[in-house]
């Protein structure tokens, strides 16, 4: 299978701190990827290299067969054309109605009539079931209908590849399966690429084709949904079955990190 | 010792800081002309601004720099009158208005208005990531963004500056003829007598070049914003403070430049 994505031993650092450490992984075309791993785990900052948004320390990053980490000013623009990103908050521009906010990208980097892009802004809000609200600003929309708007917009280009981050973090039950059942309509209806960060693991087995686990920074397990459920992996066991941290540093080490630079 | 070198990293820091509003500046001039974005969507925006900027500032800064003629015109009657020269309050109002007063009070008007609410929109833009909304979209935020402001602000402060002037004469006028035996008309041809085309043009310079200064410092500080609500309370007010800052030392550095040069002008 063609690769959409793949990552040759990546590495992100903010500052001197590591947060990847080299990562190496393909999301193949018309794949659904789900990442997940607990918080501070690397997967929004692995999202974020993805779409170019950080830049890697080492390694390399390709997306459609162009070395993003190398990639000109013009070369990304052309990338970020054929990709939609739906952030965790929804990021729709605050002084734009939904409509205006979806419309955005048509009408910077397309030729099309206003007309044409009013009926595709409205079929984009049917697709995501928010029909009639193109005319709502973004504060006035629930958390879970700004969420949706913003995959409308996502959805606008008609991209090759979405990316999801948290797509159900912080909703009710029902309003995340229906962010659920969203996702896999479009993946049924447009075998497009799809790469979804999480740390929903109901909603991970549901989308997913195949998952990839984060721990600290690292690929703890890589596999379809089946095979990664059946690892026997301590680490990744511990993440599927709630599992909290135990481990405990001795007396000593403990008390140091109270006293430690106080003088 | 010690005290040395944080005055050397302050240097450091504010010569960087300078330069960093220098690069926004020439990026944006770049930008302008090979935009990836479509012009006339650009110039939208550009509108858009200058409505708000510029039109939207027209009622205050008619009425403070009204108010900074009378006063003017006050302070120098008081003094000019010991001297029997009073009819000189013409070209005091004139001179010192569009030379120095109107560009000023207009620039802190706008610094007032628009430059925090340009680190606030980038700021709070910046918080909510839709700033990386817009760069996922193949828009960068400088072209989408900052260049419509300088378009905008480099227009419209000069016009501003400009109905400052006139307001600001008017202020005078209005003392004049109240208590400073000038008649509406007499006023009028001892303003224009006093003024050469030079105090006009180094108001109108001074204005522009105040505009692109508040641009700048407006949307650097809201790039720089970091997390949290808190940051954009933060990036805003350093927007005001900067910004009257450099606009007071550039106004300082351009009436030096035209007093030394008064001789050839």
């Amino acid at each position: 299978m063609r690769a959409s994505i793949a990552a040759r031993d990546l590495r992100v650092s903010y500052g001197t701190r590591e947060v990847l450490h080299g990562l190496n992984f393909e999301v193949a075309h018309g794949e659904t990827v789900v990442v997940i791993g607990g918080s501070g785990s690397g997967k929004s900052t692995l999202l974020r290299t993805l779409v170019g948004l950080e830049k890697p320390s080492s390694g390399a990053v390709h997306v459609k067969g162009v070395d993003i980490t190398k990639a000109s000013a013009r070369e990304m623009d052309a990338i970020r054309k054929k990709i939609g990103l739906a952030f965790q908050g929804g990021a729709l521009i605050g002084s734009l109605s939904v409509g205006e906010n979806i419309a955005l990208p048509l009408l910077e980097h397309t030729n099309l009539e206003s007309t044409t892009i009013e009926v595709m802004v409205r079929i984009k809000l049917e697709q995501v079931g928010l029909s009639g609200y193109e005319n709502y600003m973004p504060a006035e929309l629930s958390g879970g209908m700004r969420k949706r708007a913003a995959f409308a917009r996502a959805l606008a280009m008609d991209p090759e590849i979405l990316f999801f981050d948290e797509p159900s973090a912080g909703l009710d039950p029902i309003t995340a399966a229906g962010i659920d059942e969203l996702i896999l309509d479009l993946k049924k209806a447009y075998s497009m690429t799809i790469v979804v960060v999480t740390h929903e693991l109901a909603s991970a087995f549901l989308i997913a084709d195949r998952i990839i686990l984060l721990d600290r920074g690292n690929i703890e397990a890589m596999g379809p949904v089946q095979e990664v459920r059946e690892s026997r992996q301590p680490r990744v066991r511990q993440f599927l079955d709630r599992v909290a941290d135990t481990t405990q540093d001795d007396d000593v080490d403990h008390l140091r990190r109270y006293t430690e630079g106080i003088r | 010792m010690q005290f040395v070198a944080e005055v050397g990293a302050g240097a450091e820091r504010s010569v960087a800081y300078v330069g960093g509003l220098a690069q926004l500046f020439a990026r944006s001039l770049r930008l302008l002309f090979v935009s990836p974005l479509k012009r006339s969507r650009m110039m939208e925006r550009a509108l858009h601004q200058a409505m708000a900027a510029g039109v939207g500032a027209l009622p205050i800064t008619s009425l403070i720099t009204f108010f900074v003629g009378v006063i003017i015109a006050l302070q120098g009657a008081y003094q000019l009158q010991h001297l029997g020269a009073i009819q000189l309050v013409a070209s005091l109002v004139s001179i010192s208005i569009t030379r120095e007063l109107g560009p000023l009070v207009t620039a802190i008007v706008v610094i007032g208005r628009s430059g925090s609410a340009f680190a606030a929109e980038i700021g709070t833009m910046r918080v909510t990531e839709e700033l990386d909304a817009l760069e996922t979209m193949a828009l960068d935020p400088v072209a989408f963004l900052v260049v419509p402001k300088f378009l905008a602000m480099a227009v419209m402060m000069p016009c501003l500056a400009i109905w400052a002037d006139f307001m600001g004469v008017l202020g005078g006028c209005l003392f004049g003829v109240v208590s400073g035996n000038f008649t509406l008309g007499s006023y009028v041809i001892a303003t224009r007598d006093a003024m050469v085309m030079h105090d006009l043009t180094s108001g109108i310079v001074k204005a522009l070049v105040f505009g692109l200064i508040i641009t700048a410092v407006g949307c650097q500080e809201g790039f720089s914003t970091g997390a949290g609500a808190e940051e954009v309370g933060r990036s805003t007010t350093s927007a005001v403070v900067i910004s009257i800052l450099l606009v007071i030392l550039i106004d300082l550095v351009f009436t030096t430049l035209f007093y030394l040069a008064r001789g050839t002008m």
